[in-house]
């Protein structure tokens, strides 16, 4: 038919479809002062890049609008950083360390952005799940209560029975149920737990994960024991460090099967808007771990300076020396360690190297002062 | 009097009584397990692109407000910000303004993320510096507009000469074409109507509107015309004819001022001289029911003006406020103007076959028919992009 409605509406590169006219629009108002454009094809001045940036504060405008309310959400992105959950602990009679932990399947609704309500399944009404960190060698229990509304299970990327693997069929906890896992804590490394219920895509991308950090016994690697010691939680050599954990996530609010939002830890721009601190004079080490779902990669780039990379964190020398970008696929993961013992104190920007991700979301500074209190 | 009043009012008490029991028990909750989640939809009605970025006038509907909670601009979050700040009730509007530095000529795309996580995409496919209101982008937008209706229709007027030397057969092939060119426009008002209403957020209906403005604007123009019990002059009918035309044309213009307005025409010259081509066809149908008498110049005056000065009304609308949902409801009075008009000379022309050779009548009538259509059809070609 011959519509002029449909053609008139369609922009010269064909581009818009039925869905188009409420968007050729024009209007009234907000005409203030600018010269020189009339309705005719005369040449107009682009809009400079920065003119409107300018006189927004924060990354050029680029960033979410406003706060998310960590106590809404029941947990605070810049305390999940350092929030390890080192279990009940109890010294077997064979002098090993038995570590009891209680971790709780809910569904629960998590602000990931902003005034973005997502209907998430959490461990221990949080996302990420709770970091949970032991020491090679430990016994670890698992008592896992599901209290949501599907079957859930915890799947840890470790050493164990077939019996503890956390899969449909072996150690799956139905709503109401209860499963104890238990196993030996090895190797040494930075891992992840998940649940690993079917539909997987949806189990895990709704909120199922955490960090799971096997700490090296130092003597267990006599030939490399001050670096295993500096790696163990609670020893004076491992004091002296600034550690994080960094889960890397994304959210599909859409159920499009991509995702709107990414983060690490779960907050979109949560440490842009609030920075990560970190003394200059003491050296750094993040636990970085990928969960993203539906992408096929992430990636975490460090600005102004360079890191050593341990893959998976199983070995006590670096897998990657001298590095700023590392990618990694799903459940992969690894430990980066630097320092900025050599700069000027200032914002120093971290963030994937996916252009894509740092404008919906994974984007942070740390804010590296002369000392923090 | 009472009586009546308890008749009415019973009722209606009934029907509140009705709607507070169904809002204090629910019945829907509890078998479908507690509240889904809410209904939501976001229309963009009006986009302004100036030296502050992109501004976009969104139009809510859903079973709850619907509240923007992030912005994406070419899938980057963007600052923000919303006049007015609170939800967008249902069916209301509210300006988003993101200080988003867009690239003329470009497409961008904005994506509305709402609190639930749903989102709705909006393009712009052509960015564009919208007009600014000054006596300049008026004065051009009224020439054009000039050009796109009075001059045409005061062009197809030229034909009077011609077929009034035709006698008869002239008149009735002229009033055959006419209402060949007015079903071609009825058909097209229609179809634009239905797709403006379309683009209006969903929850105002437009679309069901649209049926209803026109078949009441026909009704009431029916009744304007004939409450004195009189049958039309020919004059009246010429009347008719161009002010159904004009609101035509004021659709027409509209799409021009609006395509205008954000650079999508950027072949509007040969635009114009297509619907000017495509236009000329109206202004025979105009003065064919005026073939047997001798209007003044300024009664062709008047005539081309109300066909053809709405187009620059319409340009105006489309280029500097422009509304989905009225531009429907406008095109639909159009449509409806249209059909009551095709329906004068339908019975004008019946009457007027009466004696005489019939077969000959219908054969002048068949073609003259055919030929309006084919004219709307091949002159509309031009039109394209």
């Amino acid at each position: 038919m011959n519509n002029w409605w449909r053609r008139i509406t369609m922009s010269r590169r064909g581009l818009l479809g039925a869905g188009g006219l409420a968007l050729v629009v024009g209007a009234v108002g907000v005409a203030r002062g600018q010269q020189g454009s009339s309705v005719e094809h005369a040449p107009v001045k682009t809009l400079p890049a920065g003119t409107v940036a300018r006189h927004h504060a924060g990354h050029g405008g680029m960033l979410t609008v406003g706060e998310v309310d960590p106590a809404r959400n029941g947990f605070d992105p810049s305390q999940l950083l350092t929030d390890w959950d080192r279990g009940r602990v109890r010294v077997l009679p064979d002098g090993r360390t038995l570590r009891d932990f209680d971790i709780v399947a809910e569904d629960k609704e998590v602000e990931i952005a902003p005034g973005i309500i997502f209907s998430a399944w959490t461990f221990n009404g949080r996302v990420p799940g709770p970091t949970i960190r032991v020491t090679e060698g430990d016994r670890v229990r698992i008592r896992f209560a599901n209290a949501g509304s599907h079957p859930h299970t915890m799947h840890f990327h470790g050493i164990h029975a077939a019996r503890m693997d956390g899969v449909p069929g072996a150690g799956e906890a139905a709503p109401g149920e209860t499963f104890i896992y238990e196993f030996d804590a090895f190797p040494f490394g930075c891992h992840l737990y998940h649940c690993h219920s079917v539909p997987l895509k949806r189990h895990i991308h709704k909120g199922l994960y955490g960090a799971f950090i096997i700490d090296p016994d130092p003597a267990r690697h006599p030939e490399h024991s001050e670096i295993a010691a500096s790696r163990l939680l609670g020893t004076p050599e491992n004091a002296h460090w600034q550690e994080f954990v960094m889960v890397m996530n994304g959210f599909d609010t859409n159920f499009d099967e991509e995702n709107e939002v990414y983060a690490v830890n779960t907050i979109a721009h949560a440490y842009a808007h609030k920075p990560v601190a970190i003394d200059r004079r003491r050296p750094v080490r993040i636990y970085l771990i990928n969960v993203l779902e539906f992408d096929p990669l992430n990636s975490f780039h460090l600005h102004a300076n360079f890191f050593d990379y341990y893959d998976t964190g199983t070995t006590l020398t670096p897998t990657l020396k001298t590095v700023d970008t590392v990618m990694q696929c799903q459940a992969q993961r690894g430990i980066i360690e630097f320092t900025y013992g050599a700069h000027e104190a200032g914002m120093y920007m971290f963030h994937a190297h996916q252009s894509e991700f740092v404008e919906l979301g994974w984007m942070g500074f740390f804010d590296v002062r002369d000392a923090v209190a | 009097m009472t009586r009546t009043i308890a008749q009415i009012g019973g009722p209606l008490a009934a029907l509140l009584l009705l709607v507070a029991v169904f809002f204090a028990y629910e019945p829907l909750r509890k078998p479908f397990g507690g509240v889904p989640p809410p209904v939501e939809k976001l229309t963009v009605e009006r986009t302004v692109l100036d030296e502050n970025g992109i501004a976009l006038k969104v139009r809510a509907d859903g079973t709850e407000p619907v509240s923007v909670a992030q912005v994406q601009v070419d899938g980057a979050y963007w600052q923000f910000t919303q006049d007015p700040p609170r939800p967008v009730p249902r069916l209301a509007s509210a300006w988003i303004k993101i200080p988003y530095p867009w690239v003329e000529g470009e497409t961008h795309k904005i994506l509305f993320v709402t609190r639930t996580g749903l989102t709705f995409e909006h393009e712009i496919a052509v960015a564009w510096p919208t007009p600014k209101v000054d006596a300049k982008a008026v004065w051009r937008l009224t020439l054009a507009g000039i050009f796109l209706g009075v001059v045409p229709v005061a062009l197809g007027m030229l034909f009077y000469p011609a077929l009034k030397t035709g006698g008869k057969t002239a008149f009735q092939f002229a009033m055959a074409l006419t209402i060949g060119l007015l079903a071609f426009l009825l058909v097209d008002t229609l179809e634009g109507a239905l797709e403006a209403a379309g683009q209006a957020a969903p929850g105002l209906n437009s679309a069901i509107l649209v049926w209803i403005v026109a078949g009441l604007a026909s009704l009431l123009l029916w009744g304007l015309a004939h409450w004195k019990g009189e049958a039309f002059t020919a004059l009246g009918l010429a009347t008719s004819i161009a002010f159904a035309i004009g609101v035509h044309n004021l659709g027409e213009g509209l799409a021009v001022g609006s395509a205008f307005a954000t650079g999508a025409a950027a072949l509007g010259g040969f635009l114009l001289l297509g619907f000017t081509l495509h236009n000329v066809t109206e202004g025979v149908g105009i003065i064919a029911p005026l073939l047997e008498r001798r209007p003044s110049l300024a009664i062709l005056a008047g005539l081309a003006c109300l066909a053809g000065l709405p187009a620059m009304l319409g340009l105006w609308l489309g280029a500097f406020a422009f509304s989905s949902y009225w531009a429907a409801l406008a095109l639909a009075i159009g449509a409806g103007a249209i059909l009551q008009v095709i329906i004068e000379v339908g019975l004008l022309l019946w009457n007027q076959i009466g004696g005489g050779d019939r077969t000959k009548a219908y054969a002048v009538i068949f073609t003259g028919l055919l030929v309006g259509v084919a004219l709307m059809y091949f002159t509309g070609l031009l039109v394209q992009i």
